[in-house]
């Protein structure tokens, strides 16, 4: 049995903390959140250099040929430091997804573009009124020459601001969910792009009679987009056991600063055991992250699937008290945008409700006979 | 959890999996699976059988019996055997005095108990807690006073398990009462049978019987009984105490509870969406802490000895609260069945069959109430991992 992370794993994740923690800081990340692009091109550019957004690429397209646990690794600094770039949208879910559905020549047009940082990708799904289930769209594809045309709006599309090409879900004449990829500057696209709760930035786009060609072959998407979701919630674990562990210490440091009564707030037992209760969270959860990462490599897709799903509802019940508590053991200082812990309450917060929220994965986890044997 | 173990570790597995469900009598791992408690000879009967194949005391020293085994593969060994509902060797025996002994007690203690410690043939009781003196134990009172080659014990011990079988008590005692309380005490070996020795049972609120006080009126127990060196006992208690860390979690009792409920609650548990969503954040912790377990474990290989790690206080912690929650969550499954008060299964001729733990499911959710006050409250594991955190 080996948990621990293997030397290139340690390294790569002592050289994106040592990079977020030079460049990286709380103040710099608020003067970010305020800016017209609402993150760091500059540092967009370093990730690439470090070969971070074609972590998991193969390397004929400009890949680091990676697996899920180097990038549990990265996203785990990541969440730490709260790094507002698009890693997700354009690395894990647009990348993965041209990665895992697209042909040979799409994956040559567009993945060395995104390892080194040249092409931003995001993944439109969600709709209005719509909530977890990936089939409720009604996006319509349809036939056009050698290619095809889509309408319909996608919410909530993470990365959505900046996008160079969505990759789209849409129903094909057939009835079956497909995989599209539509270029930004298209006749046809317009974006309504904010910040998301959190701070990272996205839109709704609205796509009219768009011009889009089918991602791969234009047939039933589900499994691959299942297959990209499953590393991208495991991704997402690991993002939030980064901003967990940052939030108890902060806590931990604040509570053996912050003095009334004549004393360091860390004396009350109270406040004591409310940490301790924060640090079992947090190790639970830890301990989840994992499971998840060794998931990914089962053969069973099933089970692979309910077992990350397991981890992320774990996570999620783990983050919202992790965070809450953390806010509140704060006190007042914990309600401002100038200081840090809040940020993290608002970005674990948007993680639970990302992919499938706690009452959706419960449901998903405990159907077709639970996680666990009977007997 | 699978997906963690190693091809060998799998194997290893497998390999209890099969010693104990062919070597252990079948009635005896029935009777367990059905929520039933062992008697007093199934637990002989099982330890005897574990010992005779060196499966009782593979965490001993070699020459006593031990296996050299990793510590994974300890936790694996007890695992499959909760999972085969087999009882387990009398942990009072073979995780507490005995290692105290072998580290510890000299030539020639080692060689008059280890051996019969290991077959069962002597039954230990473990005296510890007192009425005063709970999770402070160091503030304990029960006296030990040297005269000649004795010492003359007068005092009292409360929540002795199963007191009521045993055979010899291996007691903390107060052998100086004038220096700090930790530097005062001592670890001695008491024949239960010695006269002043008085076992009184306590009944608990599940109509069960499993605890005692013992009390000790001027009982002359021979100066050769004393275990190490004289008030060093605290040393050799927190040794005790500190082989326990990954055992607490109960994942096996864990994962006993939530298949049996599940095997039980079918048809409820499809019917009651919100039954049903405990049931799956139950078994997702469960996960969680079973990671938890095997996180603590790989540390352990590379920590040296003794490094208090918070971590172990997790799972005490979530470990003891998860089996609660397990022992409710067939409560509720059963619902009506549970409310009547039995003693036996039978029913009189013409009555409808009882459901499965209808006799045992409220009683068990009543008894695991312990679980959160035993082996140092729950409130005792968040002091410790505050006190690891905050540093204080």
């Amino acid at each position: 049995m080996d948990l621990d992370l293997t030397d290139e794993q340690r390294l790569l994740g002592d050289t994106v903390n040592g990079l977020l923690e030079k460049r990286y800081d709380a103040n710099t990340r608020l003067q970010l959140l305020s800016s017209a692009d609402g993150w760091s091109r500059d540092m967009w550019h370093r990730y690439a250099e470090l070969g971070l957004l074609g972590l998991t690429f193969e390397e004929q397209y400009g890949g680091a040929g990676m697996g899920a646990g180097e990038l549990s690794v990265v996203l785990e600094s990541f969440g730490r430091a709260l790094v507002l770039e698009p890693v997700l949208a354009t690395v894990v879910l647009g990348g993965g997804l041209v990665a895992a559905a697209g042909s040979a020549e799409q994956k040559a047009e567009l993945l060395p573009g995104v390892a080194a940082g040249e092409t931003l990708l995001a993944f439109a799904y969600t709709e209005p009124g719509m909530r977890w289930s990936l089939t409720g769209i009604s996006t319509a594809a349809t036939p056009a020459g050698n290619g095809w045309t889509l309408s319909g709006q996608k919410s909530a599309v993470f990365g959505g601001d900046a996008a160079d090409r969505f990759v789209v879900t849409a129903r094909t004449p057939d009835g079956e969910v497909g995989l599209f990829l539509v270029d930004g500057a298209a006749g046809g696209v317009r974006r309504d792009a904010y910040a998301m709760q959190d701070g990272q930035r996205g839109a709704d786009v609205l796509f009219a009679d768009a011009p889009a060609v089918a991602l791969g072959e234009p047939a039933d998407a589900l499994e691959a987009i299942e297959s990209v979701l499953d590393v991208a919630i495991t991704a997402l674990c690991a993002e939030a056991v980064g901003a967990m562990d940052r939030m108890l210490w902060l806590t931990v440091d604040y509570l053996k600063t912050r003095v009334q009564f004549g004393h360091p707030i860390s004396v009350f037992q109270t406040l004591q055991h409310r940490a301790a209760d924060m640090f079992v969270s947090l190790e639970q959860a830890r301990s989840m992250a994992l499971v998840a990462r060794l998931a990914l490599g089962a053969d069973d897709v099933a089970q692979r699937r309910k077992t990350v799903r397991a981890a992320k509802l774990q996570i999620d019940v783990a983050a919202r008290h992790v965070a809450q508590e953390a806010v509140q053991l704060h006190g007042g200082i914990g309600m401002t945008m100038e200081y840090p812990v809040g940020h993290y309450l608002k970005r674990t917060t948007v993680i639970a409700k990302t992919f499938a929220d706690i009452d959706a994965l419960t449901e998903l986890v405990g159907a077709d006979g639970g996680l666990l044997p009977s007997g | 959890m699978e997906l963690a173990l190693s091809k060998e570790d799998r194997a290893f597995a497998e390999e209890m999996r099969a010693f104990f469900t062919s070597e252990i009598p079948a009635e005896i791992r029935d009777r367990l699976a059905r929520g039933l408690h062992p008697s007093k000879a199934d637990i002989v009967a099982s330890q005897r059988i574990l010992n005779e194949h060196g499966m009782a005391v593979p965490h001993w020293p070699l020459e006593w019996g031990g296996r050299e085994w990793t510590p994974l593969q300890r936790h694996i060994w007890s695992e499959e055997m909760t999972l085969a509902h087999v009882p387990h060797p009398l942990v009072f025996n073979t995780a507490m005095v005995g290692p105290v002994i072998a580290t510890f007690g000299s030539q020639e203690l080692k060689e008059r108990f280890l051996p019969k410690t290991a077959s069962a043939e002597i039954w230990w009781s473990q005296g510890f807690s007192e009425p005063n003196a709970g999770s402070d134990l160091a503030s304990l009172k029960t006296s030990a006073v040297r005269d000649g080659d004795n010492y003359i014990v007068n005092g009292q011990k409360t929540w002795t398990t199963l007191a009521q079988y045993g055979d010899w008590i291996f007691c903390l005692v107060r052998t100086d009462p004038t220096v700090a309380q930790q530097r005062g005490i001592s670890f001695v070996l008491i024949d239960m049978r010695s006269p002043g020795v008085t076992v009184r049972p306590i009944h608990l609120i599940d109509g069960g019987y499993e605890v005692n006080e013992v009390f000790f009126d001027n009982v002359e127990v021979p100066a050769d009984q004393l275990v190490g060196e004289e008030n060093k006992g605290w040393t050799y208690a927190k040794f005790l105490l500190g082989n326990e860390r990954t055992s607490n979690a109960g994942i096996g009792v864990i994962k006993n509870r939530i298949a049996r409920a599940k095997r039980l609650g079918g048809e409820v548990i499809s019917a009651e969406p919100l039954l049903r969503a405990r049931l799956t954040r139950l078994e997702v912790e469960t996960m969680a802490l079973e990671m938890t377990v095997l996180r603590v474990l790989a540390r352990e290989s590379s920590m040296p000895a003794g490094t208090p790690d918070p971590v172990s206080s997790v799972l005490k912690l979530r470990g003891s609260e998860l089996q609660q929650d397990a022992a409710e969550l067939l409560l509720d499954i059963l619902g009506p069945a549970a409310l009547p008060f039995r003693k036996e299964r039978t029913v009189p001729d013409g009555f409808a069959a009882l459901d499965e733990g209808a006799v045992d499911a409220m009683p068990t959710y009543f008894n695991w109430r312990k679980a959160s006050i035993y082996a140092g409250s729950n409130e005792v594991q968040r002091q410790i991992i505050a006190k690891a955190i905050l540093k204080f």
